[in-house]
């Protein structure tokens, strides 16, 4: 089972996106984008041979849609910054420590933290265990790690580890 | 409506993409540089959708989906470069 | 009604992208300067591709999505290249207006598997 298909999340998600690449769901561009969601995986299988579990589907999709909201709201925080007083900017740096530890929920983190609030993570230390993270308005750092760790990390852990 | 629409906005694309232009002559520092490399692909490719809506071709996309993903595998090259001094290990 | 839809999503989009670059030009440290690209651009673009989507649904005879893929794309790769450039800028010790981190800089052997994001 795993030599013939090596990430089963992966090919559906590859057929869709295929899909969409030709912009059409013709029934032979269907059965196309299932060969390729096959073949691609096992080609590449090599370059990432970790299995990639979700445990909480539904809870995934509850934060993709806590997510998404939380990208416009930050937008319009990030906007009201950007054009008032850029003498009043108070950056800084924050060091996060990681309850997660596999590789895809902490880039999954970082990548979280970049585009929702005011922040841009900047750093993984060499061990997996600190996130470094500059803001772009902050005065309370524990505040800012404590919002993290309960809005982001904890779904997050819970969705993709045991 | 929607050719007034897109008049406003290709006018805000152009001062964005002159602003980010401005930041890459001035940098100061090459991770300046860069970003303001990358910011100028999104905004490039922020014109080419509008001027297919303008032109009403859906021949565009193919372009912005090009110029998305060499513009993001250059970004990425160029921040390796800097971390390494070496793009190809 | 989708027509007004349609020009909102598109004044939006750019108002949003022009302020990302805006803040490019206007904030003093690079740390700072990344936001605005990283945020505000990406989600401009992300309306206005939307925005085109619709639009070509709506002249067109069939559903146009595949500016989706465009959509996801950004937000998939716009947190990464802001990733290297801060990851860039920390190793060159460039000037920060925040007080800089006492981080264990040293040693390359960070390897984020980007690739293992889908």
């Amino acid at each position: 089972m795993r030599q013939l298909l090596p990430h089963p999340l992966l090919t559906p998600i590859l057929a869709i996106l295929w899909l969409l690449l030709v912009n059409s769901i013709e029934s032979g561009q269907i059965v196309l984008g299932l060969f390729l969601g096959w073949l691609l995986p096992k080609l590449t299988i090599q370059f990432w041979p970790e299995q990639i579990r979700i445990y909480r589907p539904l809870l995934l999709l509850k934060f993709l849609g806590i997510f998404l909201l939380d990208i416009i709201l930050a937008n319009f925080t990030v906007a009201r910054l950007i054009l008032g007083s850029p003498q009043s900017l108070r950056p800084l740096f924050v060091t996060i420590p990681l309850d997660v530890q596999s590789g895809l929920a902490i880039s999954f983190l970082a990548n979280v933290i970049s585009l929702t609030p005011g922040t841009v993570s900047s750093r993984v230390s060499p061990d997996h265990r600190y996130l470094l993270v500059h803001a772009l308005n902050e005065t309370d750092p524990a505040a800012l790690i404590a919002t993290i760790k309960s809005r982001y990390e904890a779904p997050l852990k819970e969705i993709f580890e045991k | 409506m929607i050719t007034i629409a897109v008049m406003i906005a290709l006018t805000l694309m152009t001062l964005a993409v002159a602003l980010s232009f401005w930041r890459l002559l001035r940098g100061p520092s090459l991770p300046d540089r860069i970003l303001a490399l990358d910011t100028l692909y999104i905004n490039t490719l922020a014109l080419l959708i509008l001027l297919g809506i303008h032109l009403g071709s859906a021949l565009y996309f193919e372009a912005a989906l090009l110029i998305a993903v060499m513009g993001f595998v250059g970004t990425v090259a160029a921040c390796k470069y800097l971390l390494r001094g070496d793009i190809i290990e | 009604m989708l027509e007004f839809l349609i020009s909102l999503l598109i004044v939006t989009g750019a108002g949003f992208a022009f302020i990302g670059s805006l803040g490019l030009a206007r904030l003093k440290d690079f740390y700072t300067r990344l936001h605005g690209p990283t945020k505000a651009t990406t989600l401009g673009v992300g309306c206005l591709l939307i925005a085109s989507a619709l639009y070509f649904s709506l002249i067109g005879q069939s559903i146009s999505l595949h500016e989706v893929l465009v959509t996801l794309f950004l937000f998939m790769t716009a947190p990464v290249s802001a990733h290297m450039l801060a990851k860039a800028a920390l190793h060159l010790r460039l000037d920060s207006l925040a007080k800089p981190p006492e981080f264990p800089l040293s040693g390359h052997s960070v390897q984020r598997q980007d690739s293992a994001k889908l």
